[in-house]
């Protein structure tokens, strides 16, 4: 099995090791990875501003880079929803078409493809759960709070895998923190207090640490607590899964 | 410095009224609250049905069902109303609508009338062009009355004065119906409205109501309220007027039975409301009218992407479970209908408008899995921003950004070249801007780069 | 072309294709139903009570009721104690109502509704402009939910029919329940047989 890794944008230059992480989980677990170096962006940030038309091009450079592997993962939720749910090439479209199915966020790729029944990892602190939205509600990496279904959380079933872990419980389970892309500088009143109230929840309950499947709402919180200079960090999963002693 | 932004915004768009909105923080943290309690309720309500997306499931499918027939079920309700001895009308926009229930007022010379909740009369501005006319509206749902009173349009549809503390209410209390200063108790306050209208129920000779759902099968209405108002209204009236929507057909009466089940507990959490009240014909001696209004109805009808907001049944679950909604106020969304409903419909009436409401969203996705029709709101939101987009409804700077970005990520050399020199490539994302002026810095540090990109790391370690 | 043509005309050029009714069968849970409907009621502030017969009603309200306060109710049964209700005079002449006792067809345990037709009142105002309502219903027509009630209401030809659930109640101000908005302050059910 063949993996290319997606490494988003902004993972790329900000986070890389959660990128680094992602990478090294997946090769503890046997798996062949690739990083193709000519990729970029999913083109999300354009395509949520109103300007899919834009991505065109971002496309083509996507397919042209990941077609020729098994699966695609990449540690961040949102990219991949974009991506399974508006890639679209028109030099190669089968390709893309193909591709969308084939693109796996990390939780997913962890739980479903390889289907992972155990884990070594330590990590002695408590932590929260950030269930990102289009993690949760697109991607259904956990059950909806909404819904009336039975409950689910894969991140949190891969948590549980790891030793000295202890995942603390939040007022509002699955509430967005308000990132949204251009969302959080367009309507910057309302981002700051959606991202206020998230960190505010983990931190009354007690987390040293919050987690979850997607930076962009991770470096989001992030800002947040710097500015507050609390203690609590944020860590992407793929960083916990992969932590030693 | 912030704040200029803001100014140059104007106060038109939703980020601007929002950004006032959040000034006084313990506020937002209250209305947040109150409307997440709302939401609780919602929650524990469905979460006691079993059957609850089977539920959802039917209705959205009988609405579907609905819109792919309105012409026919809409003539068999004419049909059926008329058997009833209900005089229909049509109302192919706002005004003929507001010409139609001034007629209907002036053939019977009334010049003084009640009205219970309608969203349809807020959309049509109704209460304004009776004014102007010399008609004398009391609106008589307690939250309606007090938006009424303190001039202010409702700010969500189900709870039209949410927005308002009780000590507010007790001020605008003791100022129009003499109550004693500073007396805020909820039940001293709803003891008195009851008192006013009770005496204008008693004189009103018109009453208007709004329809939850019109049953084209037998032209009869529903209309569901807690506190009777309606009924108050039309059954001492001479004359009733019920105003809908050309939406609110459904085929069958029993079909009611999922409606009705999913109503209440998707607003409020109750099992029902007070009363669902069917009416079908005009008591003895009484006048009845049905109109019908299209307001841009038929338009969305045609627009496939959006015509699926037309199932809406207007629960207001979507505003009540919605973060941006109960962080910025309904009045921020300056609409009848605030909130992600409202920001999908909206944009149908007049695009240049109401173009900044579909971007007031995170696209969480949280509206599209409480609504009992099961409307896909927030993909609605993101096909809306493309449209807005398209025909030029977005800001001329926010398009040249998007496509500098748009240029520097189809060109991996310049992408990775441009990340290692500063990562200029990074100005175009949101949350990376040089200088102090960047919105995102306000209230949140940027992430602090690192010695080296992932990319940088993989070709000195892996290759 | 009128307004009702220029309608018609625009959904028929703009619907989708047909999309068929949906033909489902909710499943239902038969047991435990005067259980259910009592504690839904009571969750909604109605008052309960399970009577052998109308005696006992007339027991239970007399105990609360003034001979000198206006009760009004179209029920034979009740002639002793209420005043009757006569359908066509001016429905404002009942502004004064203290107590209504009427009758009910169906009752819905899930959530404590009950189906009151026209002619079970006489007058359309009457469960609303009074301040206390009183509703009786026969135990076997207590069904489990609004479905099954349908069916029993099946297509009866009425002018008008209210189902009633508890009294009118107002949570407008800050969300904080208030019982008696407009309608009666108070519901007392008797669940006969
Ligand atoms: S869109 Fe759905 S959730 Fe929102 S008001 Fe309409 S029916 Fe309710």
């Amino acid at each position: 099995m063949k993996v290319g890794l997606f490494v988003p944008c902004y993972v790329d230059q900000f986070y890389p090791q959660a990128g680094i992480a992602t990478l090294e989980l997946l090769e503890k677990l046997g798996v062949e990875v690739e990083f193709p170096e000519r990729q970029t962006c999913c083109g999300q940030p354009m395509a949520n501003s109103g300007f899919s038309h834009l991505t065109g091009d971002c496309d083509e450079l996507f397919t042209e880079s990941f077609a020729g592997y098994d699966y695609v993962v990449a540690p961040s939720g949102s990219c991949v929803l974009h991506l399974k749910e508006h890639l679209h090439s028109k030099k190669n479209p089968s390709a893309a078409e193909d591709l969308r199915g084939r693109i796996y966020e990390l939780v997913e790729f962890l739980t479903d493809i390889l289907q992972i029944k155990s884990l070594k990892a330590r990590f002695p602190h408590k932590v929260g759960v950030h269930q990102s939205c289009h993690g949760l509600r697109g991607l259904h990496l956990s059950q909806m709070s909404e819904l009336v279904a039975p409950g689910f959380s894969k991140p949190e079933y891969l948590l549980n895998f790891v030793e000295g872990i202890e995942l603390i419980s939040l007022n509002r389970k699955d509430e967005c923190c308000g990132f949204g892309g251009t969302f959080c500088v367009a309507e910057e009143a309302v981002s700051s207090k959606m991202g206020k109230d998230r960190v505010s929840d983990h931190v009354q309950n007690g987390a040293e640490y919050i987690t979850g499947a997607d930076l962009s709402c991770l470096m989001h919180m992030e800002g947040i607590l710097k500015r507050q200079k609390s203690g609590v960090k944020v860590l992407h999963i793929a960083e916990i899964l992969n932590a030693g002693e | 410095m912030v704040k200029e932004e803001t100014q140059h915004k104007g106060l038109t768009e939703h980020s601007g009224l929002a950004d006032i909105f959040n000034r006084d923080e313990q506020r937002v943290n209250w209305h947040d609250e109150t409307l997440w309690f709302v939401r609780s309720k919602r929650d524990k309500a469905a979460h006691s049905l079993p059957e609850w997306e089977l539920l959802r499931e039917t209705a959205s499918q009988i609405k579907h069902n609905v819109l792919s027939d309105l012409d026919t079920y809409l003539q068999q309700f004419e049909e059926q109303a008329l058997i009833n001895g209900v005089t229909v009308h049509w109302a192919a926009d706002a005004r003929e609508h507001n010409q139609i229930v001034h007629s209907i007022l002036k053939k019977h010379e009334i010049n003084r009338m009640v009205k219970s909740k309608s969203m349809l009369t807020e959309e049509c501005h109704l209460n304004e062009y009776l004014k102007e006319h010399g008609v004398e509206v009391i609106d008589t749902d307690l939250g309606e009355r007090i938006v009424q009173l303190a001039e202010e349009p409702p700010s969500h549809i189900v709870l039209p004065c949410i927005h308002k503390k009780k000590e507010e209410i007790g001020e605008l209390f003791h100022t129009h119906l003499g109550t004693a200063a500073g007396e805020s108790d909820p039940q001293v306050l709803t003891e008195a409205a009851r008192q006013h209208l009770r005496e204008s129920f008693l004189t009103r000779r018109l009453a208007l109501t709004g329809v939850n759902f019109a049953v084209a099968e037998t032209g009869e209405f529903v209309v569901c309220t807690n506190e009777g108002n309606a009924d108050m209204g039309s059954h001492l009236a001479d004359v009733h007027i019920a105003s809908m929507g050309i939406e609110k057909i459904i085929p069958r009466r029993k079909d009611l039975g999922f409606f009705l089940r999913l109503l209440a507990r998707s607003a409020t959490g109750q099992p029902i409301t007070t009363y669902s009240s069917h009416f079908r014909k005009p008591r003895a001696g009484q006048e009845m009218h049905i109109i019908l209004v299209d307001n841009g109805r038929t338009v969305q009808l045609g627009r496939e992407d959006f015509r699926n907001s037309l199932k809406c049944i207007r629960c207001g679950a979507c505003m009540n479970t919605c973060p941006v909604y109960r962080r910025s106020g309904g009045h921020s969304y300056h609409n009848a209908i605030a909130g992600p409903i409202g920001s999908i419909l909206a944009p149908n009436l007049d695009m240049k408008a109401y173009a900044d409401l579909p971007f007031a969203s995170t696209l969480c996705g949280s509206c599209s899995n409480v609504c009992p029709v099961k409307i896909d709101i927030h993909d609605q939101l993101y096909k809306w921003r493309q449209v807005l987009v398209k025909e030029g409804h977005v800001s001329p700077v926010k398009a040249m950004g998007m496509k500098a970005m748009a240029f520097t990520f189809a060109m991996p050399r310049f992408f990775a070249f441009a990340g290692k020199a500063g990562r200029v490539v990074m100005k175009y994302l949101p949350f990376v801007v040089s200088n102090k002026l960047n919105p995102w810095y306000k209230e949140r540090e940027m992430p602090k780069p690192p010695k080296e990109s992932f990319r940088e790391w993989y070709k000195r370690e892996r290759r | 072309m009128s307004s009702r043509e220029k309608i018609l005309a625009a959904v028929r050029a703009n619907k989708p294709d047909l999309q068929p009714l949906p033909d489902v069968i909710i499943p239902v849970r038969e047991e435990g139903l005067i259980e259910e409907y009592r504690r839904v009621a009571e969750g909604i502030g109605a008052k309960v009570y399970e009577v052998g017969g109308i005696a006992e009603v007339k027991e239970l309200l007399a105990a609360s009721f003034e001979p000198s306060q206006r009760i009004v109710s179209p029920l034979e049964d009740f002639a002793d104690m209420a005043e009757g209700i006569e359908a066509g005079i001016d429905p404002h002449s009942f502004a004064d109502v203290e107590l209504a006792i009427v009758r009910a067809e169906i009752g819905v345990s899930e959530n404590s509704a009950l189906w009151v037709p026209e002619g079970n009142v006489s007058q359309r105002v009457i469960p609303f402009i009074c301040q206390h309502l009183a509703i009786l219903i026969n135990r076997e027509r207590i069904v489990p939910t609004l479905q099954q009630a349908y069916s029993l209401i099946g297509e009866i030809n009425y002018g008008y029919g209210v189902f009633i659930a508890g009294p009118s109640k107002t949570a407008d101000i800050e969300q904080s329940l208030v019982l008696g908005a407009h309608g009666p302050r108070s519901l007392r059910v008797f669940i006969v047989g």
